[in-house]
């Protein structure tokens, strides 16, 4: 098991033809990832690298590819749209990479998805990865831009706002020997589609993750939220990590959403707050794997 | 993106949200027209700057305060004159001050009483927020830290927009009636707008205030602007007022990279918010002071590395630098090569250490091998950490 996705989920991708998304949809398919189709309105029609059908819209791809989860790589003035158009086809997990998209945009795009039976992953994040069982990992389905290679099939659930330290810590677990049932990069927006609740709660759930790794940064609540939450439900151990701690208060620290509001989101508090709540907090971004580790009994 | 407080009162002529009369001025002579303009009514000049303090400050030429009575076009001229082209230092703009290239004549209001009013984008609940206080004036972390209960907020739904109800709701809150309740409903509406209109991420007025002639007026108004969204905005970009911005910060946004300068030696080049962010904390931890907050971001360009060392270097304060790469879009390789074009135009006179991760990492690491240039290379974040925390000592 893994959560969300694993090696037989049908991806398409939203951007297919630009250069950003084309890039990483070849990486995809290098890693063994099923990409049945890709969307680029005005391009439908023809075929991406020779093999991935290219469609004018998405519900044309999902009728004729079943695909269930899409990744999105479109320009921000786009990217609501794309987001909507693929709800709107049934797509069941929409994975938005884009960065950049205006907050009022993502406020409308959350609103208009409650109560959609589609779940919203980002925007501006890595994307996800259940690695596969094959040599460095291929087979898996990887939704997004993370380097395939550093996976490694295993127990460890990863969650995190930001995509290069889902990779650090992805890295680390491999190179002790560790693998991942899912890494989750759920963005660096103050709006996102999924939180890190709501990715404690699926990986709490699922039979294969014994353990998790979850990272957060400076700015809202939801690192907080998701560890009082853990401390009252969660059974398995939990490593936590949160960046900007030498961050300037009030400068916004390149993702959107990290940015020091008030007391209580600063990486301190929430530190606190997370050891409070049970989660072993590692002192350093070096030490996310080996925190956890010790904290898991191995 | 900050504005200064003549924007914003043109922002809120623009949305029919009602301010003090008030005019901008370049030069002695505007700063009179502009008295004579408002003559019959009690005036004040005020130095523009993006910073708060201004009555308090000095300028560097001798002149106290940056905030003045005025009496007579005469005297609005002879202040304006005071305070044009000099620079003034408040609590806020740091001992180098601010230049002050503009002055705002405006009606200087009696007050009957002043509120607070804010509308911001609430992260947990993704909806706007507007608070409002009767105990205006102050600073609202006071008020919501000694009595909580004189805040009220009122969240407003994505999509259908603030309703009347609500408005009343907030006016009851602050106690208003009559016409001045009517006015300040006209006036909630408008600055709603203007929120939304402007992808506002935050626009806080206090005070808001009733005058003994019966007004409603914002009588002063901090913006704050979501990035993201400036693309389709153009006159708020012109807005931006270069000049008061970190001279290392305008050169980095003009090749699109997240830099944020801080008061450290240890420079860093990371790829990555989240990454960038933890390298400063890891560079703390282990005994160095961060010298930067610097992104290079997912896609970058041998170009934008190459700008991005020569904004480092530029800094006199830096001692070492430290470059931690983990590429997931990132190709290692264009790192290594935007690195050596740098270093080989501007020299590499203080210690290096990199660290590379990724993908196409070998030939990254190959690449700054065999460039000749002394370069440290470490194996993990930690190691990099120490090792330039060693070597600026």
């Amino acid at each position: 098991m893994s959560i969300l996705i694993d090696e037989n989920t049908k991806l398409l991708i939203q951007g297919i033809t630009g250069s950003f998304g084309a890039r990483h949809a070849s990486l995809s398919l290098a890693y063994g990832t099923k990409v049945v189709a890709g969307v680029t309105p005005g391009k439908g029609g023809q075929k991406f690298e020779n093999i991935v059908p290219i469609f004018d819209t998405v519900s044309h791809a999902v009728n004729e590819t079943g695909a269930t989860a899409t990744a999105i790589f479109v320009p921000p003035p786009f990217a609501a749209d794309a987001i909507l158009e693929a709800a709107d086809a049934g797509v069941e997990l929409i994975v938005c990479i884009t960065e950049g998209i205006p907050v009022m945009d993502m406020m409308r795009v959350k609103e208009a998805l409650r109560g959609s039976k589609s779940r919203l992953v980002g925007p501006n994040c890595p994307g996800i990865v259940t690695p596969g069982h094959g040599e460095k990992s291929h087979g898996g389905c990887r939704i997004g831009i993370a380097p395939g290679y550093i996976h490694k099939r295993g127990n460890v659930g990863v969650v995190s706002r930001s995509g290069t330290l889902t990779y650090e810590a992805v890295f680390q677990l491999t190179q002790l020997g560790y693998g991942q049932s899912t890494c989750v990069g759920i963005g660096g927006d103050p709006i996102n589609g999924t939180n890190h609740q709501e990715v404690l709660e699926m990986f709490n759930n699922d039979p294969e993750t014994e353990a998790i790794i979850m990272i957060g940064e400076i700015g809202g609540t939801a690192e907080v939220d998701a560890a009082r939450w853990a401390k009252a439900h969660c059974k398995k151990p939990i490593a936590g990590f949160i960046a900007g701690a030498t961050a300037p208060p009030g400068r916004r620290m390149g993702h959107a959403g990290a940015i020091v509001g008030g007391e209580e989101d600063t990486a301190q508090a929430k530190k606190r707050i997370l050891a409070e709540c049970g989660i072993a907090v590692a002192e350093t971004p070096a030490e996310m794997a080996v925190t956890l580790l010790a904290r898991w009994g191995k | 993106m900050n504005i200064h407080e003549y924007q914003a009162k043109e922002l809120f002529d623009r949305f029919q949200v009602p301010s003090p009369k008030g005019a901008v001025a370049s030069s002695p002579e505007e700063a009179a027209a502009a008295a004579l303009q408002f003559s019959g009514a009690k005036l004040v000049i005020k130095a523009q700057v993006h910073a708060g303090g201004r009555g308090k400050g000095h300028f560097t030429n001798g002149f106290q305060g940056g905030v003045h009575l005025i009496e007579s076009p005469e005297q609005a001229a002879e202040f304006a004159g005071k305070m044009l082209n000099q620079t003034l230092v408040t609590v806020q703009t740091g001992e180098a001050g601010k230049l002050v290239s503009k002055v705002m004549v405006a009606e200087a209001v009696d007050i009957t009483h002043e509120y607070y009013l804010a509308i911001l984008m609430d992260r947990a609940t993704c909806r706007p927020v507007i608070v409002v206080s009767t105990e205006g004036g102050m600073s609202i972390e006071d008020v919501a830290h000694n009595t909580p209960e004189k805040i009220v907020r009122q969240f407003v739904h994505p999509l259908l927009g603030l309703q009347a109800y609500e408005v009343r709701k907030l006016t009851e809150a602050l106690g208003m009636t009559g016409d001045v309740a009517k006015q300040f409903a006209k006036l909630l509406g408008n600055l709603y707008k203007l929120f939304i209109s402007c992808d506002c991420a935050m626009l806080e007025i206090n005070p808001l205030v009733t005058t003994p002639d019966g007004r409603v007026l914002a009588l002063d108004a901090k913006f704050g602007f979501d990035d993201n969204a400036l693309y389709r905005h153009p006159d708020i970009v012109a807005m931006r007022d270069k000049t008061e911005e970190d001279p290392r910060e305008v050169a980095a946004s003009e090749y699109d990279l997240n830099y944020i300068g801080l008061d450290g030696n240890i420079a860093c080049l990371v790829n990555g918010a989240g990454l960038a962010m933890a390298t400063m904390d890891i560079i703390k931890h282990y005994g160095g002071d961060p010298a930067n907050f610097l992104d290079v971001g997912g896609g970058a360009s041998k170009e934008q590395v190459t700008a991005a060392f020569k904004i480092i270097l530029g800094d006199p304060n830096v001692k070492g630098i430290l470059i931690n790469i983990f590429g997931g879009i990132m190709d290692c390789n264009i790192i290594a090569e935007g690195v050596i074009a740098a270093a080989k135009e501007t020299g590499l006179p203080i210690p290096l250490v990199v660290r590379l991760e990724g993908n196409n990492v070998e030939m990254g690491k190959a690449t700054l091998a065999a460039s000749g240039l002394d370069i440290v290379a470490a194996d993990d974040m930690s190691d990099a950490a120490r090792k330039i925390v060693a070597a600026v000592q």
